[in-house]
C-alpha cells in the first residue's frame, strides 16, 4: 500500500457522490467550509465541486498560512530584508506576497539576501555556514508546521547556534474556527477539518466546536475519496441533527494527536491573541516564542520597525478568508490580480482560494 | 502549505533519515516522531516526519469505501 492511489478510485468517488446527492435532496442550502488550503486545491484540481448537488456549497476557509498572515507580518519581514548583515530565510510561498510597498521577491532583486528553504533545518544550516550574519526565519504555518520550527529552535539551542532567530507568525486553528462559528456574518453548517493540523493536535481538539457551537466536524484526508466521504459524513450529521467530530483520516489522525510534537510545541511556544488577515484579532489563536527561548525570538533579539500599512483598494482577501465572498466576487480577480501580478495574498499562495479558482476555473 | 506526503522511511541514523515515494527521495528528520523506524510509512512535512501511517486503519477505510460502492446502484 502506498496510501495514495487507493484513495483516488473514481468508482468510489462516483458512488459517494450519488449517496451525497440522495441525502442532500432533503436538506436546504448547506454551506460547508474546507478549512485547509490544500483541501481547496485538491477540490479544484479533481473537479469535485461539479459532483455536488446545487444546494451543497463548499467554501474555502482561513487555512492558507500565507493568506492569513496579516500585512503587518509581511511588512515586518520586509523590514528584516532591509536590515544590514541579515539573511532572511523563508518557505517559498511567502516570497511573492505583496506587503504595503514591496515584497520579499522585490527586496531580493534589490540586493537583499532572501533565501527559500524547504525546512527550518536548512535555515539553521545557513546560520551555521554564515556565522557573521544574523539569520531570520519567517515562521508561518499552523500546528502542522509550528512543531518543526520549535524543533529547529531546540536544535539551535542544543548546538549553541547564536545567529538564528524566528519571526513567529504561527497560528492555531481551533479557536479561529470557533471565531468563524460565532460570527453572525459567516454562516457555516459544518467544517472539513485540516487533516495535517489534526495529525498533530488530534481529533478531540474539535469536540468543543460540536458541543458548544453545534458545528459538525469531519477530518478528511486530501485524496478525492477522502473529501467525498468527509462531505457525506457532514451531511449525515446535519441531517440527523447530531453534531460530532468524525475522523475519516484515521490512517493518520488519532484522538490525541502526536504527543512528542505537542510537547515540543508547548515547550517552545506559548499561546497569544493574534491578528488574522480579514478576520481580525482572535483570542489565543497565535503562537509567541516562550520567554525561555527569547534569544531565538527575532522581534526581541533584533527589533525592526515596519513601514505604515497600506491595503490595496478593492482587494477582498479578508472576506474570502472568512467564507463570506468567493474569488469571483472580487472586481480585481483575473484582471488587476493574477498569479503573475498578484494584488492580494489569496492569489499568491498555490493554495489560496483565488489561485485555485484562477488555475482550475 | 500543510501538504504532506506519505513516504516510506528507507534509512535512519539518529534523527536523520531518508524517505521515498515513487522514486523521489528526501531527507527527513524524526525529532517529532521518535517511534519511527525504517520501513514505516510516515507523513512528511517541511522536512520532518510528523505522523505514522496506520495500515490497518487504511485497510478499514478502503473496505468501507468498497462496501459503499457496492451498495450504490450504478448510474
Amino acid at each position: 500500500m502506498k496510501y495514495i492511489d487507493e484513495f483516488r478510485d473514481s468508482g468510489v468517488v462516483r458512488a459517494l457522490a450519488r449517496r451525497i446527492g440522495t441525502l442532500a435532496g432533503d436538506l436546504g442550502t448547506i454551506k460547508l467550509m474546507e478549512v485547509c488550503g490544500t483541501h481547496t486545491m485538491s477540490i479544484a484540481r479533481f473537479g469535485l465541486r461539479s459532483l455536488f448537488p446545487e444546494n451543497i456549497e463548499l467554501t474555502s476557509g482561513p487555512g492558507c498560512p500565507v493568506c492569513v498572515s496579516p500585512q503587518s507580518f509581511v511588512d515586518k519581514a520586509i523590514a528584516y530584508c532591509r536590515r544590514p548583515e541579515t539573511i532572511v530565510t523563508t518557505f517559498g510561498d511567502m516570497i511573492r506576497v505583496p506587503g504595503s510597498s514591496s515584497s520579499l521577491e522585490k527586496e531580493r532583486s534589490g540586493g537583499a539576501d532572501v533565501r527559500i528553504v524547504l525546512s527550518t533545518m536548512d535555515a539553521l544550516q545557513i546560520a551555521v555556514s554564515n556565522p557573521e550574519k544574523d539569520v531570520v526565519f519567517l515562521g508561518i504555518g499552523f500546528e502542522t508546521t509550528a512543531p518543526t520550527i520549535a524543533a529547529s529552535i531546540l536544535a539551535a539551542r542544543g548546538k549553541s547556534i547564536g545567529n538564528f532567530a524566528v519571526l513567529s507568525g504561527h497560528k492555531t486553528m481551533p479557536n479561529a474556527m470557533a471565531a468563524l462559528a460565532s460570527d453572525p456574518e459567516v454562516r457555516i453548517d459544518g467544517y472539513i477539518c485540516p487533516p495535517h493540523v489534526s495529525a498533530i493536535i488530534g481529533s478531540d481538539a474539535y469536540l468543543f466546536l460540536a458541543e458548544r457551537y453545534n458545528k459538525p466536524c469531519a477530518i478528511a484526508g486530501f485524496e478525492p475519496v477522502d473529501i467525498m466521504q468527509g462531505v457525506l459524513w457532514l451531511l449525515e450529521m446535519i441531517a440527523t441533527g447530531s453534531p460530532d467530530v468524525r475522523n475519516q483520516y484515521s490512517r493518520v489522525v488519532t484522538k490525541t494527536g502526536n504527543p512528542e510534537a505537542l510537547r515540543i510545541l508547548r515547550e517552545v511556544f506559548t499561546p497569544k491573541d493574534d491578528e488574522w488577515r480579514g478576520i481580525g484579532a482572535i483570542p489565543l489563536s497565535g503562537l509567541a516564542i516562550a520567554d525561555a527561548f527569547s534569544k531565538y525570538d527575532a522581534e526581541i533579539r533584533w527589533p525592526v520597525e515596519a513601514e505604515p500599512q497600506f491595503i490595496p483598494p478593492g482587494c477582498i482577501c479578508g472576506r474570502i478568508l472568512k467564507g463570506t465572498a468567493g474569488p469571483r466576487d472580487c472586481g480585481l480577480f483575473g484582471k488587476a490580480c493574477t498569479p503573475d501580478e498578484p494584488v492580494g495574498a489569496c492569489m499568491v499562495s498555490s493554495e489560496g482560494a483565488c489561485a485555485a479558482a484562477f488555475k482550475y476555473g | 502549505m500543510c501538504l504532506a506526503l506519505p513516504m516510506k522511511l528507507t534509512s535512519l541514523e539518529g534523527q536523520s533519515g531518508v524517505a521515498e515515494q515513487d522514486g523521489v527521495m528526501i531527507n527527513v528528520n524524526t525529532t517529532l516522531l521518535p517511534e519511527a523506524k525504517i520501513g514505516d510509512y510516515v507523513i512528511v512535512h517541511a522536512g520532518f516526519a510528523i505522523q505514522l501511517l496506520d495500515e490497518e486503519e487504511a485497510r478499514k477505510s478502503i473496505e468501507l469505501f468498497r462496501e459503499i460502492a457496492e451498495q450504490e446502484p450504478p448510474e
